[in-house]
């Protein structure tokens, strides 16, 4: 595929720091790749704007192929933009025509703070994550040989699929009331359908829901748009999951 | 070499570790909350050190730059983690995997430090399993495995394309765990800049809160660095954006030896490069090479055609392309180490076969068409079918695929628009992990008492090139096996020491250095962005300390980094204040120190009159293009000490490799 380049107008959101007020500005970029991904593009916006010797633009990105989890951006509307199944660091230009206006903004939820521009404080996630995501195992390396307990080949599956979340709030973000129930859900199932992780399903869920409604994250109801914009098809089959752990967590739990 | 000292125990290989461990002085239960350890960095090694230092109940601080530890790119590793478990009978063994990996580095590793590698691989997928680490499964529900270069059994672990993010998120989940009971204390969103020494001890670090700016000081008894590679010193690479050397830097200059930074890993199978605005290079998991076979047009002409867009890969004639690995490397084919593969593709592009449209048109073919009718057969019979039409196969096998490869396929498409199901790949080797690091003895501690690094950012396991699949081994070897019972020796003196004030001069001298360097930045008012500078730094390392080089192309790399540091200090130019995010200040700290780094590559490239491994010296090659090692002059290990400002004026220094159970041979994948 030939790559042709392309001009485009951005309205980007920004705004100093977490106490000030913010707002959309325009800028016009020219000759990009299409061959380029969004980020690249922005690089060359900040390239620009730094030999205009202005301020760049703030945005969070690190491994650029769409699994650290650490890129977001609300995209003419859309978590990580146009494309489905993909991250902002996997969406490329070609996806947007010459003369395109392109509007940028960071994720954008009470449980996500802007930091600066368009990076946003997404440590709640951690939080949720220390409140009972793990399986309470010491690093001795003497637990049980790893094939000691076989696991049919579905679950394994499932909770692998579950496990591919990356953590990167697209769910939250998209979300109209704000909620971190796919998220929640994930981890919580991953777990749930492991033998080793079984074991404490019944607080886990407790725990990490407690965490999740203390962070100020709103609350599920079943719209259904965190599984559309999840770049990694996370399903909302793990909200169901989450659900029956929870329910049945709070039936037997004395706590 | 006297100020070398590997403290490799004495004693059969086999025992070594052990009787070693069973005579290391222990810290009592009751002692560890006095005892404060600092870990920079959350990748595989930083997280499960951090972790399992926490479990035992030390003060545990740990850092990382990323938003959330969960982010370091360990999580970007796709294809495996090897371990010795020999689940598949094709007789493997500790000792097999042992020697595989010396023999893969090419003899120029340390045999004590990969034996004792090779003796906890087996642990680790026990303990990641009981983590909940969902590993891909058979179905009969235990694990399966899969093929890696430069091995001829099948013993990598794997979770589809994804085994880094699963295993870095089992090491963060057990992370999780410790900070959620106040044993590890969090800094997110912090940057080591520099490691502060009171009594020739490592007793702690300057850290720049990167959202407000501050300089932080944080004391300890003992401070790890698991801050990864250096792979970004060429600008374009697989490593993630924030990668860096700066801390492994900043250690060196306070006195700890940096050893073998010529070795450098260019990963052969890769998405081509496709313009000059790229800021990163896609890697495609060794794992394809499984499946995959890697091939260009025999003829000049038709390589032309294709690139021109006359002729399409599919329509080229089986006896037309030209197999090359399977061709020169019969007995490993398609999966030759990472060394041998990158610089065959590098040989016959050189030779004009390249197929990709691009400034060099360089690139190769990855084809699973193959596997694919292979794959379809085989998926038919298991389901009864003994006659299956060529569209069932052909349906069966992409499917077969898509469960194996699937989110690598949906990767490769998403960058390139091509379908890899139905056209073959297109690859190209590019920059991906780095063999050297800091120099650290068998308790993985550097040349500054109190100092340890684990993971990549040390040199000690991979010799001149490391195989697929062990770099995640050697990450939670590290920081869940190793590093707890080595530094827990060093900490056995500590007891009686008591908490390590942050008001000594040491103190205030690291933190004012720290800020006369960023104000030296932000006051300099230059022309020039720090990635052109970057990028110009890229270029240089590639064209000359890439994957071939020689003794003049090294010397004048030497000479224009020389130049290029002089532009760079007078006239970056950095935007924005200290007190707040400022992602372009911290990218002018990190090109700082690569540029020196950079430096030092092509010199220790330069010493090393020899070809190894990574290490491709095009004056050192036997008469087929292969690496022609020089054991009598060159098995050391070149550790590198700081000598001021001018990095052309560091003392090199050697550790002799002695092999005493392995027999060096010629590496020979034929």
């Amino acid at each position: 595929m030939a790559a042709k380049t392309i001009n485009i107008t951005l309205k980007i959101w920004r705004q100093k720091n977490c106490n000030s007020k913010g707002n959309m500005e325009t800028y016009t970029l020219n000759d990009v790749s299409t061959a380029s991904s969004f980020l690249e593009m922005l690089d060359q916006l900040n390239e620009q704007l730094i030999n205009e010797k202005k301020e760049p633009v703030a945005f969070d990105h690190d491994c650029r192929e769409g699994i650290c989890g650490m890129c977001s951006l609300y995209i003419n509307g859309r978590a990580h933009g146009p494309d489905t199944g993909t991250t902002t660091c996997q969406l490329h230009m070609r996806m947007f025509n010459d003369g395109d206006t392109i509007y940028v903004e960071p994720w954008r939820s009470a449980a996500f703070p802007v930091v600066k521009d368009l990076v946003v404080d997404r440590s709640a996630f951690d939080r949720i994550q220390q409140a009972g995501g793990f399986v309470s195992v010491n690093t001795s390396g003497r637990t049980m040989d790893a094939n000691a307990i076989p696991i049919p080949k579905e679950d394994a599956d499932k909770a692998f699929e579950a496990a591919a979340c990356i953590g990167c709030g697209a769910c939250v973000a998209t979300c109209k009331n704000g909620s971190a129930m796919l998220f929640v859900g994930a981890k919580v199932s991953q777990y749930a359908l492991l033998p080793q992780g079984r074991v404490e399903a019944t607080q886990r869920a407790l725990n990490m829901v407690r965490q999740m409604d203390e962070e100020g994250f709103g609350n599920c109801t079943n719209t259904g748009a965190c599984e559309v914009e999840c770049p990694k098809g996370i399903s909302l089959d793990n909200i169901a999951r989450l659900n029956r752990e929870f329910l049945k967590a709070s039936l037997v739990s004395n706590k | 070499m006297s100020i070398l000292d590997s403290k490799i125990p004495a004693g059969n290989i086999s025992d070594k570790w052990t009787d070693y461990k069973n005579h290391l002085k222990l810290v009592a239960p009751n002692n560890r909350p006095k005892i404060d350890i600092i870990v920079v960095g959350t990748g595989l090694a930083g997280s499960s050190a951090a972790a399992s230092l926490g479990e035992m109940g030390y003060n545990v601080k740990a850092f990382c730059f990323q938003d959330s530890p969960r982010r370091a790119h360990s999580i970007a590793a796709q294809g495996g983690i090897n371990a010795a478990k020999n689940y598949q009978n094709d007789g493997d063994s500790v000792y097999r995997l042992f020697y595989d990996t010396i023999k893969g580095g090419d003899y120029r590793a340390r045999e004590a430090n990969v034996h004792r590698l090779a003796e906890v691989s087996t642990s680790i997928i026990d303990q990641c399993v009981a983590q909940g680490v969902p590993f891909a499964r058979e179905y009969g529900g235990l694990l399966d495995n899969r093929s890696f270069g430069g091995t001829q059994v099948q013993r990598t672990f794997y979770a589809a394309g994804q085994t880094g993010q699963q295993l870095l998120l089992g090491a963060y989940s057990a992370l999780s765990r410790q900070i959620g009971l106040g044993r590890v204390k969090m800094y997110n969103r912090h940057e080591m800049l520099e490691i502060v020494k009171v009594d020739g001890k490592a007793r702690g670090i300057i850290a720049r809160n990167l959202v407000t700016g501050e300089l932080e000081r944080h004391s300890a008894h003992a401070v790890v660095l698991a801050t990864g590679g250096y792979g970004n010193v060429y600008f374009l690479s697989t490593n993630a954006m924030g990668s860096n050397v700066t801390a492994a830097w900043k250690v060196h200059k306070q006195g700890a030896l940096f050893a073998n930074p010529c070795y450098v890993q260019i990963h052969p199978t890769c998405i081509p490069v496709h313009g000059t605005n790229q800021a990163k290079l896609t890697l495609m998991s060794e794992s394809l090479r499984n499946s995959g076979r890697i091939w260009v047009p025999k003829k000049k002409e038709d390589a032309e055609a294709i690139r021109a867009g006359k002729l399409k890969p599919t329509e080229l004639k089986e006896e037309e392309r030209d197999y090359y690995l399977e061709r020169k490397y019969p007995a490993f084919g398609n999966l030759v180490p990472r060394d041998v593969a990158s610089r065959a593709a590098k040989e016959v592009c050189d030779e004009g076969r390249g197929i990709e449209e691009n400034d060099t048109n360089e690139g190769v073919y990855l084809d699973f068409s193959t596997e694919i009718k292979n794959k379809g057969k085989q998926a038919a019979y298991a389901a009864g079918d003994h006659n299956p039409s060529e569209e069932k196969i052909i349906e069966l096998g992409k499917k077969w695929l898509e469960e194996k490869y699937g989110n690598l396929f949906q990767m490769y498409q998403k960058i390139t628009d091509e379908n890899p199901y139905e056209t073959p790949m297109k690859i190209y080797p590019a920059v991906h992990y780095t063999m050297g690091g800091v120099w650290v003895d068998y308790n993985l501690q550097s040349t500054i008492p109190g100092c340890f690094v684990t993971g990549e950012a040390n040199f000690s396991d991979h010799g001149a090139n490391r195989l697929g699949a062990s770099a995640l081994m050697q990450g939670l070897a590290d920081g869940y096996f190793v590093l707890p019972y080595t530094i827990s020796n060093y900490l056995a003196d500590e007891i009686r020491t008591g908490k390590i004030a942050t008001d000594s001069p040491e103190f205030e001298i690291a933190e004012n250095n720290v800020k006369s360097q960023i104000d030296k930045f932000l006051s300099n008012n230059g022309t020039k962005s720090v990635d052109y500078f970057h990028k110009k730094l890229g270029l240089i390392m590639w064209n000359k300390v890439g994957m071939g080089r020689n003794a003049e192309g090294l010397q004048e790399a030497i000479n224009e980094i020389d130049q290029l540091k002089k532009e760079f200090y007078a006239d970056v130019y950095v935007p924005g204040s200290n007190d707040e995010l400022n992602p372009q200040l911290e990218k002018a700290l990190r090109v700082a120190d690569l540029i020196d780094l950079g430096q030092l590559m092509a010199m220790d490239a330069l010493q090393r009159k020899e070809s190894c491994g990574g290490h491709f010296r095009e004056e050192y090659q036997d008469a087929e293009g292969e690496t022609l090692r020089d054991d009598v002059n060159f098995s050391f290990v070149g550790a590198w000490e700081y000598n001021g400002d001018d990095i052309k004026q560091e003392q090199l220094h050697k550790e002799e490799l002695k092999y005493e159970f392995i027999k060096i041979a010629a590496r020979n994948y034929k």
